[in-house]
């Protein structure tokens, strides 16, 4: 039954990182660039959250719809401001600037919030479901985040195969140039990713935070990583693959925690990264890409 | 006759390097002399050392081989607790302090660049940005499994263990030397400015001639053009390879001498996290990229400033932030490229319109 419930809590973990996956997943695949400041978005949504409902006195649904706000137009103007005059520039010099959104958001937060951790509040407040004569108590957290994810899976997927918008990220992701010919707007489709992906972010730090309710200016930055982890894993650029790759590293997480060390788990996680990189670089359902001279 | 010329400019270039560090030295031994050295400035000196050493290391991995680190904090850690493990473990076998501190050295540099050469293996052979989230997440790992890492000598040899002292099953007499969160105590403080400013001069050296010569040049060749360096048969992962490790194994030097500096080293997210990388990001961004000489200045005045000008001190990390999305949005983006050279014109022809004023 142990097994089963650190299995359980593992998919839930996954779960978010999966969630966070997509944004960077969906961002690669876009703008070809690694968004580091994604995983502090996830922070910022959690603040937003967080002062809404406990320092405002907000009803958590309120508090879950200003993060996302917040996060929707932060991650818009970061791109802005920061990535879209770089477009054409080198690919280190765009991680660079990303590592310094990254860096200005936790300071930021910093000086807000302080270092000390906040309590935050979970916005879910169903009792447990009990199974097997209460042997598996499985918390309202950890359905509602599995619950999420499947549902917006479901709604990204048909968002991108179904609507104008959608099939205008997939061009741009395909052939920039070509998409432009096609009289695609580039720079507004970028825009609408990055839009997408911070919302999404946003969601999953309240998630995040109501799982593992201390919240400080780096919550963000491991999770982050780990689901950078999990896109590289399922396949960068690959929307199953995220969900896949999150849910696979989620559960291999809370295993190792369980069963191996605590301490360890990380090292673990990352040294999953070393052999994915390794024995197949383009991930579980990554697309060989052959470079033309 | 235009190649000598070259030549010439370039060997005046490395002068004006070394002699940089050379004046800085007798700078500050002018302030000795002079009685004007204060304790705060005094205190400073070896970390300004260590902070230039990891400036010109990573300055090699980001300027000349084109990657990004963002673990250099991690090799450095390495690098100081190998460095002062042997400098400990070795107290009963060389008794001279100084020579255990050579050797340390070497065992730091080794150690750090066997990692570098584990780390960059599965990650080099691939384009893309892999090299900085491996990195990043190595500088993690390495400092959460040494805060569990506890290892105990005794006449039987080394003894490891990841729970607590008691479980190493020393003998009577044995010694623990890494103790877990608590990490290596009672090291000799034998790091001095004098051997700081050495091993600079040391590194600079081996980047310098590493830059000109054959190896540099196609290291190089493949951070502008990694296929037309390969279609001239440069073997793109040994070049990479060569020159992620040799940038490790200075970051492991630099934390040899950190660590000699203190009488107890733990590893914490202070000295070793993930801000450590950034700051020594923001001495190579800051003094230019590829720039070994203004990451050096970079480093020392970084370094300088915030000691000195205490208030800042709350808002230094925001301003390390700003430095450098700023610094890339001026240098790298095409709009901005675009609109110094077209500021540049304009003075340019100011000036020529002036002179031909004057000359009128």
């Amino acid at each position: 039954m142990s097994f089963l419930s650190y299995l359980i809590n593992g998919i839930s973990l996954g779960s978010v990182y999966a969630i966070i996956a997509l944004g960077y997943t969906m961002v690669y695949g876009i703008a070809k660039m690694l968004n580091f400041a994604h995983g502090d978005i996830i922070m910022v949504g959690g603040f937003a959250a967080f002062t809404v409902i406990s320092t405002m006195g907000g009803n958590p649904i309120v508090g879950v719809l200003t993060a996302v706000v917040v996060c929707t137009v932060l991650g818009v103007v970061i791109e802005r401001v920061a990535y879209k005059p770089l477009r054409n520039a080198s690919p280190l010099a765009v991680l660079i600037t990303a590592i310094g959104v990254s860096y200005l958001l936790q300071n930021i937060a910093l000086l807000i919030f302080g270092s000390n951790p906040r309590q935050f509040t979970s916005v879910i407040n169903i009792p447990p479901l009990k199974l097997a004569d209460g042997q598996l108590s499985i918390s309202s957290v950890t359905i509602v985040t599995i619950v999420t994810c499947i549902i917006i899976m479901i709604g990204l997927t048909t968002f991108i195969n179904k609507t104008k918008i959608g099939q205008a990220m997939l061009a741009v992701s395909e052939d920039k140039g070509a998409a432009t010919l096609m009289g695609i707007d580039v720079n507004r489709t970028i825009a609408v990713t990055f839009a997408i992906g911070s919302a999404l972010a946003a969601i999953a730090g309240v998630l995040l935070c109501s799982a593992y309710p201390s919240l400080t200016p780096y919550t963000g930055s491991m999770p982050g990583i780990k689901a950078f982890v999990a896109a590289v894993f399922g396949g960068i650029g690959s929307i199953p693959g995220a969900l896949i790759g999150g849910i696979i590293l989620g559960v291999i997480e809370n295993l190792s925690k369980a069963y191996i060390s605590s301490q360890l788990a990380d090292a673990i996680v990352f040294s999953v990264l070393i052999i994915v990189l390794l024995v197949r670089p383009t991930g579980i359902l990554g697309k060989q890409i052959h470079e033309k001279v | 006759m235009k190649m000598s010329g070259k030549k010439s400019n370039l060997m005046v270039q490395n002068a004006v390097t070394y002699g940089l560090v050379i004046v800085f030295w007798a700078f500050i031994q002018i302030l000795n002399l002079t009685g004007n050295m204060t304790s705060l400035l005094n205190g400073l000196l070896v970390p300004i050392c260590t902070y230039v050493i990891l400036a010109i290391s990573l300055n090699l991995t980001v300027g000349i081989l084109g990657e990004l680190s963002l673990g250099h904090a991690g090799f450095m850690c390495v690098g100081a607790f190998s460095g002062a493990f042997f400098t400990n473990a070795m107290a009963g076998i060389i008794p001279s302090v100084g020579v255990r501190f050579a050797l340390a050295l070497v065992v730091g540099a080794i150690v750090a660049a066997v990692f570098g050469i584990l780390i960059g293996i599965p990650v080099l052979r691939l384009k893309g940005d892999y090299l900085a989230i491996v990195t990043l997440a190595f500088g993690e790992i390495i400092k959460n499994l040494i805060n569990v890492f506890y290892v105990g000598i005794d006449s039987r040899g080394i003894h490891f263990s990841m729970k607590d002292t008691t479980s190493l099953n020393l003998e009577e007499g044995g010694e623990v030397i890494i103790k877990g969160a608590q990490g290596i105590t009672g090291t000799p403080k034998a790091s001095t400015f004098l051997i700081g400013i050495l091993l600079i001069l040391l590194t600079l050296f081996i980047v310098l001639n590493l830059i000109n010569s054959r190896t540099g040049r196609a290291i190089m060749a493949i951070r502008d053009n990694r296929i037309a360096a390969e279609s001239v048969g440069i073997n793109i992962t040994k070049y990479k390879l060569l020159a992620f490790a040799v940038s490790a194994s200075m970051a492991g030097v630099a934390g040899v001498l950190y660590a000699h500096n203190l009488s107890s080293l733990a590893a914490t997210t202070k000295n070793f996290g993930y801000n450590m990388s950034i700051t020594i990001l923001v001495f190579v961004v800051l003094g230019g990229i590829g720039n070994i000489r203004g990451s050096m200045i970079a480093a020392v005045v970084l370094t300088a400033l915030p000691e000195l000008l205490r208030g800042l001190n709350n808002y230094r990390m925001l301003i390390y932030a700003i430095v450098l999305i700023v610094m890339m949005l001026f240098n790298s983006a095409p709009k901005s490229l675009e609109m110094r050279a077209r500021v540049k014109e304009y003075f340019k022809n100011r000036r020529n319109n002036t002179v031909r004023k004057e000359a009128a």
